[in-house]
């Protein structure tokens, strides 16, 4: 079990790795320099001078190889580079900002786990009914709706116009500030929650071990309760790692309609600025932060499912 | 029963909107980016402004229209580009082997680490907004699946006894790849297909929020909502509308996809049985 799990960090390098080096070609391709963009942006004016002194700053003169080698280097110390805009270090800026993001993820996972998880499994004790179709075809929609507009329709019923939440911020971090973006954000995986959940009971309960326990005789409770749950759990665990993914990518979304201070939201604001090493830093931390939690549910279902970690 | 369900009303949404994207310059009354009139500014739905009016007075029903045209160009397209890359990458991998399905399947799963979403939106800031960097963002992003699943049927298929029959005969590979064995894994390419579609307008919508997608004034859905987020309390219907619209769209895709699903892959049909 150990060694299973040491060998999937170990596992992770490789991918980190390749992930950082496909950041780094990304921006690197970016014609014209960023310097040049950058002032020519904010100011209209476009002095060679200044270009030069900038590219000289952040070390844009160097050839491509040497700036990824630095980067490389750096990246291995835990230093994502200083930013454009405010020369503070980018990690510093991150940790800032990570922990808002990583609250609203968690808090729109347990809202996705707590009511889709039991409604697909109720959905799958009664293939066919009145309750599985009307969750089903919930769940369909949940999976269409473009996220930020519900939002939006949220802060319009719950806080414009019923003023039982405050409509945007982070406030002094309470819970209140929390409620509409992380239902917002826990819609979508709870649609699939109740899609994967309902699919993996139907599939284990046709097992034949299912059958077999049915045949002796053990009732429905303990059929439920011994078989069905725990293997039903894999599939269920994997789509709550894979849903990760996504979910920090409409995060970016969402915090951006609640102007909540993640790293979302700082992403975004870089990206207007051209601030290239804060984007580059919060897309490999989002990365790291999916392949993190890949991982440990990997784990996790090796722990609930011993066949896994001896294949 | 539920199966025809899924397909019928998937098929039948689907056809609605392909038909206001096709029709859209003779259903809508005014143009949807010159007729701006503030005169006519955030007017709520009437006889004349079915859904309303935006900001600039433009109609918002025209441009709930036009838009269409916009979304179905980037779910169609970025699509095609998706599908394209990850057959030509999956079948290649499962039918050759070696190093290359190594190297293919590692950068599927270097895909499938990175949120597709944040990888558009890396592109997009690298391109600048637009249809064109759009459609590249988008069709770059989303074909690991097809990749994947393209590579386990070719690795199945090819051990077929006709496949073997048409080497013997002395098909070329390339020959091989696109006659014998494309053709008999179209079923679940079609379904990621119209899933991804989905996603990819849905995708469009989110970027298009954040200013990355589709350029003002442009009719897109995604742009409209942007600017109905500061209109929300004088003018909910500027934000109704293209919502709905968004959320038709990608349900009966879904559904649709869902559809094909039930009737194509058999796997998935005996497993609801």
């Amino acid at each position: 079990m150990l060694r299973f799990a040491l060998r999937r960090l170990l596992q992770m390098i490789p991918t980190i790795v390749a992930v950082s080096l496909l950041i780094f070609v990304i921006f690197s391709v970016v014609p014209g320099s960023i310097a040049s963009s950058m002032i020519a942006d904010g100011r209209g004016a476009n002095d060679p001078k200044l270009v030069e002194k900038m590219n000289q700053e952040f070390g844009l003169d160097q050839p491509v190889h040497v700036r990824f080698g630095k980067y490389i280097w750096k990246l291995a110390q835990f230093d994502l580079d200083t930013s454009f805009r405010t020369r503070q270090p980018v990690i510093t800026m991150i940790n800032e900002r990570m922990w808002a993001t990583l609250k609203l993820a968690f808090a729109a996972m347990l809202v996705a786990v707590v009511v889709g998880v039991p409604l697909g499994f109720i959905a799958a004790l009664r293939p066919g009914s009145l309750f599985d179709s009307l969750t089903m075809i919930s769940a369909i929609s949940g999976l269409s709706l473009p996220q930020f507009w519900l939002g939006l329709l949220f802060m319009y019923l719950f806080a414009l116009t019923l003023g039982w939440l405050p409509s945007f911020g982070y406030g002094d971090g309470g819970l209140r500030n929390l409620i509409l973006p992380a239902l917002t954000l826990g819609v979508a995986p709870l649609a699939l929650l109740a899609r994967t959940t309902r699919a993996a009971v139907l599939e284990v309960m046709s097992a034949d071990y299912v059958r077999t326990a049915r045949s002796k005789g053990v009732s429905s409770f303990r059929l439920v309760q011994g078989h069905v749950l725990r293997n039903a759990l894999v599939l269920i665990i994997t789509t709550i790692g894979l849903q990760f993914g996504s979910m920090m990518g409409q995060a970016v979304v969402i915090e951006k309609l609640f102007s909540w201070p993640g790293m979302g939201s700082l992403l975004i604001d870089s990206v207007a600025l051209r601030d290239i090493p804060v984007v580059q830093g919060c897309i490999l931390v989002i990365v790291l932060w999916f392949l993190f939690i890949n991982t440990a549910v990997d784990i996790l279902y090796a722990i609930i499912d011993p066949r896994i970690s001896h294949e | 029963m539920r199966l025809r369900f899924n397909l019928a009303i998937g098929a039948l949404l689907c056809l609605i909107i392909i038909t206001a994207a096709i029709f859209a310059p003779w259903l809508a009354q005014f143009d949807p980016i010159a007729d701006a009139d503030l005169m006519n500014a955030e007017l709520p739905p009437d006889a004349t402004f079915w859904f309303g009016t935006d900001a600039q007075g433009r109609d918002i029903f025209s441009r709930v229209l036009h838009g269409a045209r916009v979304s179905l160009t980037v779910g169609i397209g970025s699509q095609l580009i998706n599908t394209t890359i990850g057959l030509a990458l999956g079948v290649s991998a499962g039918y050759f082997g070696g190093w290359w399905d190594d190297f293919v399947s590692g950068l599927t799963n270097l895909m499938l680490a990175i949120p597709s979403l944040i990888f558009a939106l890396a592109i997009m800031a690298i391109l600048g907004p637009g249809l064109g960097s759009l459609l590249i963002a988008l069709g770059l992003t989303n074909w690991s699946w097809t990749c994947r699943i393209a590579r386990s049927s070719a690795l199945s298929l090819k051990k077929q006894g006709y496949v073997q029959a048409a080497k013997t005969l002395g098909y070329s590979d390339v020959r091989l790849m696109v006659t014998q064995i494309v053709p008999n894994m179209i079923g679940p390419i079609l379904v990621i297909g119209t899933l991804g579609m989905g996603d990819a307008i849905l995708a469009e919508a989110a970027l298009s929020y954040l200013g990355l997608g589709i350029r003002p004034p442009l009719p897109s859905w995604g742009g409209m909502l942007t600017d109905a987020r500061n209109l929300i309390v004088l003018a909910p219907w500027a934000a109704i509308f293209p919502g709905i619209a968004i959320f038709v769209t990608v349900l009966g895709l879904n559904l649709l996809g869902d559809g094909l699903r039930d009737i194509l892959d058999p796997h998935m049909r005996t497993r609801r049985a």
